[in-house]
């Protein structure tokens, strides 16, 4: 899908987030120039594309009581990565799960994030997981977060609009 | 935050109505009124609860770039590299964590050649490489906590 000058300026219009109005909208297309209904239609049309994967609400892990982050990550075999991803983000228990490139010195391939209220029911978790999916033989470890600086959504700054 | 926020965040974690009057929609469902789920939606965004209401995008396809970057930093240099790279609008969060790879941030950038350059300042200001870890494959994107 090939995203046009209005598209942009759309995206950027709601990229902090939406109107807290009746017709939030209706809101968005008068600051854009275009219908409450023309963006009813291009908002749904970006949605199935995939180019906005949802809507509603991003909640900071922390204040909801969700205090243990821990990023975990496996050094995975290279033919066995996508069989153990599936099989993780089957489980319910990772909240998050990518491939991602090896490094000198950083040998994992596969990331997860796992949140807990406390650190014993993150690693509660990661134990779990790796009973339910066979992980046995891959190494791996476990990334606390010590300190978060900066949450907030990731914004775009689109060139054009 | 009381049982009613909790039903709004946990519902409002998996989608949100495109149409009109969608917060009657939704608020219709939860026993609340419009002007109250507005109402305690901005208190939710106001205390920090929530850190936004809107799209999540995917990055790529809109032509942009997320890459999750990893630094170590020496504990005696780690307030002001920290203070450096949170200052910078293209980082999206910023965690320090318990590794010799210590930082871990999130560079989002309208285009790959932004990334590049953001990339390549956070390495001149602080005078320490930075390891960019893109992501090659997405299994799992599901980051809903119940409240």
């Amino acid at each position: 899908m090939e995203l046009n000058e209005q598209d942009r300026r759309l995206i950027a219009e709601i990229q902090g987030g939406l109107p807290l109005v009746p017709d939030p909208f209706e809101a968005v297309g008068h600051a854009v120039g275009m219908s409450e209904d023309e963006v009813i239609q291009r908002l749904q049309e970006l949605l199935d594309a995939g180019i906005i994967k949802r809507l509603g609400v991003v909640v900071r892990h922390h204040e909801l009581g969700y205090q243990a982050n821990a990023m975990t990550v496996w050094n995975v075999p290279d033919d066995q990565v996508d069989a153990i991803a599936r099989r993780m983000a089957a489980t319910g228990l990772v909240s998050l799960c990518y491939r991602r490139p090896r490094r000198p010195g950083w040998p994992y391939n596969l990331f997860c994030m796992i949140h807990g209220k406390t650190r014993d029911e993150a690693l509660n978790k990661i134990d779990t997981l790796w009973y339910m999916c066979g992980l046995k033989d891959i190494p791996y470890e476990v990334l606390f977060s010590t300190r978060r600086f900066k949450q907030r959504g990731a914004r775009y700054v689109m060139a054009r609009a | 935050m009381d049982s009613q926020d909790r039903a709004i965040i946990n519902a409002l974690q998996g989608g949100f109505p495109i149409c009109d009057r969608p917060y009657a929609r939704v608020a219709e469902g939860l026993g609340l009124s419009e002007d109250e789920l507005i109402r305690r939606l901005e208190a939710l965004l106001e205390a920090g609860t929530l850190s936004r209401f809107g799209p999540m995008y995917h990055a790529e396809r809109m032509g942009g770039s997320l890459i999750l970057t990893a630094m170590q930093v020496p504990s005696e240099d780690f307030e002001r590299v920290a203070e450096q790279v949170n200052a910078m609008p293209e980082i999206a969060h910023n965690y320090e964590r318990e590794h010799d790879l210590n930082m871990w941030f999130v560079v989002a950038t309208g285009t790959p050649e932004e990334a590049e350059a953001t990339l390549a300042r956070i390495e001149a200001e602080t005078g320490y490489p930075v390891y960019p870890m893109p992501k090659l494959k997405e299994y799992y994107v599901g980051l809903r906590l119940e409240a």
